[in-house]
């Protein structure tokens, strides 16, 4: 069978990461502090590039995407919590479930474009947060106790698995389809391509990594409240893609590893760091609205030598 | 007559959102852009109300006039300092800005004087009017006064003056009112100034209402204006009005009915349903993507 | 004869608010022809194509495509039936590859689920390879395979209507539908174009819809002609009969005044 020559590096590089982290840990050298921030991190990464698959590859213009991460977030909880389900079967059924939700949301949506998706989208979010506040069996406002059973392990993996389907969706036809949507969705439809059906599917797929991200902050932080998955929440994550580049999967990974570092040593300054992220962002909009990367991989950095034949 | 308490509870609530979409509906009309920070811009109104009567000792009216020339004159400054640049860019990036103005305004405020809450001084007598036998505060009467009188003007701005036909003819089609030689720049500011004075009115009308100001509380009002644009028609100036007032009765209905936890809920309800089944609102034209 | 009638629109009509931007339109195109549609500006030509391809639904009358109704029908199922078309001002994938963009025409040769692909089973590869080939071979017939990694956005002007012509081709059209593609070009470029239609309907056995404002280029390729005005049919024929038809003179004398 053959592989791309992307995939062994990603693979190598992957293994690689996992073992020298994975090392530091065992030795010792990387306290509980900086695996809490290795963790968040991957859960930004996770939440990164499943929005990514939405705003930067299908250009639907979500900003509701804190919802799924909730549904991902309770519904992992309560399999684990009230059913008394081991971990994996928690966060599987947090991320099929936000799957669904995203589904559900999805399917009336996404006929809208624009401004009104993202507004229709932040609506459900908003809705089905009030909904886990309104909900005395998962605590209410004042949120529900989850034991922290996650490790860096179970949230690194959480990522390759994530960076791994969204990537090969994206260099499949399918992956085509969706991107012919944000390039010029009337062309598409005119060249066959069913865009109602390939936006649900990546909201869907979007939905369902966001849950993932969810179902692991859910056992990572003792407690899950509402206001947690507020829309300054999927804010947060938005400015991930935007920042990263719209359009580009690596430059949504790397805003998000460089944002929770910015943010962890921002930890006691929570305004200082919302004043940078906005300030971060109206410029980045104004001088260079592609974001870091434009639509470019980061391996297309590396290609530069080889192509370069053909001038027009 | 608990009904009736209620119906003038929803009003004035429904006004405020009025006050609010009004600002929204008029900027999207003009430049097409949802000015995130406009809720933002209501909430500096209510603080900039907040220091002039508590600090000056200055009346309701005096304060009133105070924030809604400081909040124009904001309003101006966010549009030619963040928006103007963006007119020929992305939709999505000039959503991002305004995203990104609203959280700094925010942050901002909290900055520098934190985010702890703040009671509104009492400006106004607390005396209240007995009709048909319920009594009503008279806060709420001058509300809706002070409500009707500045939509009064504003329909007189719009129609009865120059600028008014400048505003309405750039958004019809501002490329067409600029050969006609309408100074196009001044009219988007001049739409931001008017938006932003009624904004700034509607926090100082908020805080003496509610008399609890902080922070973060242009948010829920400022997306809630938002959604009764939409349920109007964006861009309609009697939908704002008519989807203002209609949500905060509905949210008061809500509330009486004993579900207030999901009040901020059906607001949410009302936009997904206008969007799907008439997202261009109940005054709102349709448009059609040119192919 | 009737199953040579690729496409029946009797009496065909659309509404936008109170105004009939299209009325009574009886357009009938037999297999294999080269037809062109022409008329003033704002005649109704390309809301016409519009309803053909299923991104206006007709207000009245109704259109069969070989034999059947396209009503409700959206405008990916009507390319799926086997008609595609370019647009007037060029609606290219701009930033994906002049590959990707033929590519994403060939999107129903093959048939690899979703999960083939995330999952990387064989199915996904030998599909992803037969795209691959199609495209090729449909960008060399068009002299752009040397092009096929560039992005759309940077192809010059003429090499992009070529691109949307060699895209639509890849959608495996019995009919194409081209709106006004020889618009910009100079008379060089449309000679060339001239001969590369003439060229692709051999070859691929096609039926050709044509809107154009070019004369040279309708009344040298095209069989029959219909023209619109106001949202009417006023003659068709073949380009003989159009030329000395009074009423096409007049709608066509009458835009010059009105200017």
């Amino acid at each position: 069978m053959k592989k791309s020559k992307a995939f062994w590096v990603f693979s190598v590089l992957a293994l690689v990461i996992y073992a020298v982290v994975q090392g530091l840990i065992s030795g010792g050298i990387l306290d509980l502090y900086y695996q809490n921030i290795l963790v968040q991190m991957c859960i930004n990464i996770m939440l990164a590039v499943s929005l990514h698959i939405i705003i930067g590859i299908t250009g639907q213009f979500s900003i509701g995407h804190a919802g799924f991460m909730a549904v991902g977030a309770y519904f992992s909880a309560i399999a684990t919590m009230k059913l008394g389900l081991p971990l994996p079967v928690g966060l599987l059924l947090g991320a099929v479930v936000a799957a669904l939700a995203g589904l559900l949301v999805g399917i009336p949506t996404l006929r809208l474009k624009g401004d009104y998706l993202a507004i229709a989208t932040l609506g459900f979010a908003e809705i089905i947060r009030i909904i886990f506040l309104n909900v005395d069996y998962v605590g209410g406002a004042a949120g529900m106790v989850v034991m922290n059973m996650t490790t860096w392990t179970y949230a690194f993996a959480g990522v390759v698995i994530t960076i791994i389907v969204i990537s090969n969706f994206t260099k499949s036809r399918h992956g085509r389809g969706a991107i012919s949507i944000r390039e010029d969705e009337i062309a598409a439809d005119a060249m066959g391509i069913n865009t109602t059906y390939y936006k649900v599917v990546a909201f869907t797929i979007g939905s369902l990594f966001a849950g993932l991200a969810g179902a692991i902050y859910a056992h990572n932080f003792f407690i899950i409240q509402p206001t947690t998955f507020n829309f300054l929440k999927s804010f947060d994550i938005l400015i991930y893609v935007v920042l990263g580049g719209l359009g580009s999967l690596s430059g949504s990974v790397i805003a998000a590893i460089f944002l929770t570092v910015v943010s962890a040593y921002l930890a006691n300054f929570p305004e200082t760091r919302m004043i940078i992220y906005s300030l971060v962002l109206i410029l980045v909009m104004l001088y260079r609205p592609t974001g870091l990367m434009g639509t470019k991989e980061i391996t297309s950095l590396f290609k530069f030598g080889k192509k370069g034949g053909t001038k027009i | 007559m608990e009904w009736i308490q209620q119906l003038v509870n929803g009003i004035s609530l429904g006004s405020i959102y009025a006050l609010i979409a009004l600002g929204y509906t008029m900027v999207y009309g003009i430049i097409k852009l949802i000015n995130f920070a406009h809720g933002d811009v209501f909430m500096l109104g209510a603080f900039i109300g907040f220091y002039a009567i508590s600090r000056w000792e200055i009346g309701f009216f005096p304060a009133l006039i105070i924030s809604m020339v400081l909040c124009a004159i904001i309003g101006v400054i966010i549009e030619r300092v963040a928006y103007k640049r963006l007119r020929s860019a992305t939709r999505i990036a000039a959503l991002i800005t305004a995203i990104g103005v609203s959280l700094l305004i925010e942050y901002t405020v909290i900055f520098f004087r934190g985010a702890s809450p703040e009671a509104y001084p009492e400006v106004l007598p607390k005396s209240s009017i007995n009709i048909l036998g319920v009594n009503i505060s008279s806060i709420s009467i001058l509300i809706l006064a002070v409500t009707i009188v500045l939509m009064i003007l504003l329909q007189f701005i719009v129609h009865k003056t120059k600028i008014g036909k400048a505003m309405r003819a750039v958004s019809l089609d501002a490329d067409a009112a600029r050969l006609m030689g309408i100074n196009v720049d001044n009219t988007i500011s001049a739409t931001f100034a008017i938006g932003s004075a009624l904004a700034g009115a509607a926090g100082v009308i908020f805080g003496v209402y509610y008399t609890r100001i902080e922070p973060l509380m242009g948010v829920l009002p400022g997306l809630k204006a938002f959604i009764a644009a939409v349920f109007g028609g964006i861009g309609s100036i009697p939908g704002a009005m008519v989807g203002g007032l209609s949500l905060g009765l509905v949210e008061t209905v809500v509330s009486a009915l004993g579900f207030s936890l999901w009040r901020d809920a059906a607001a949410f309800v009302i936009l997904i349903l206008i969007l799907i089944l008439k997202p261009s609102g109940i005054f709102g034209k349709n448009t059609r993507e040119k192919v | 004869m009737t199953s040579n009638l690729l496409i029946k629109a009797e009496n065909v009509g659309i509404q936008f608010g109170g105004l009939k931007a299209v009325q009574n339109v009886n357009l009938y195109l037999n297999q294999g022809e080269l037809v062109g549609l022409i008329g003033p500006n704002g005649a109704g030509k390309t809301t016409t194509f519009n309803m053909i391809t299923g991104v206006y639904q007709p207000t009245f009358g109704t259109i069969a495509f070989d034999g059947k109704n396209l009503k409700g029908l959206k405008p990916y199922q009507v390319t799926k039936l086997g008609m595609s078309r370019t647009f007037q001002n060029i609606r290219l994938f701009k930033d994906l590859s002049v590959l990707d963009n033929v590519k994403v025409a060939n999107h129903n040769i093959a048939k690899h689920s979703i999960i083939s692909s995330i999952l990387r089973l064989p199915s996904h590869f030998s599909g992803e390879a037969k795209m691959e080939q199609e495209s090729i071979e449909f960008l060399k017939i068009f002299g752009l395979d040397v092009y096929k990694d560039e992005l759309a956005k940077n192809l010059p002007y003429g090499m992009q209507r070529r691109l949307e012509i060699a895209r639509a081709l890849a959608a495996k059209p019995k009919l194409l539908l081209l709106d006004e593609p020889a618009a910009g070009m100079n008379p060089q470029e449309t000679h060339d174009l001239m001969e590369l239609i003439a060229f692709i309907r051999k070859e691929f056995n096609l039926t050709i819809l044509l809107i154009e404002h070019d004369m040279h280029l309708v009344m040298g390729i095209c069989e029959r002609i219909y023209v619109l005005d106001h949202g009417q049919l006023i003659a068709d024929g073949t380009p003989e009969e159009i030329r000395n038809n009074p009423k096409v003179i007049e709608a066509y004398l009458g835009e010059e005044v009105d200017d």
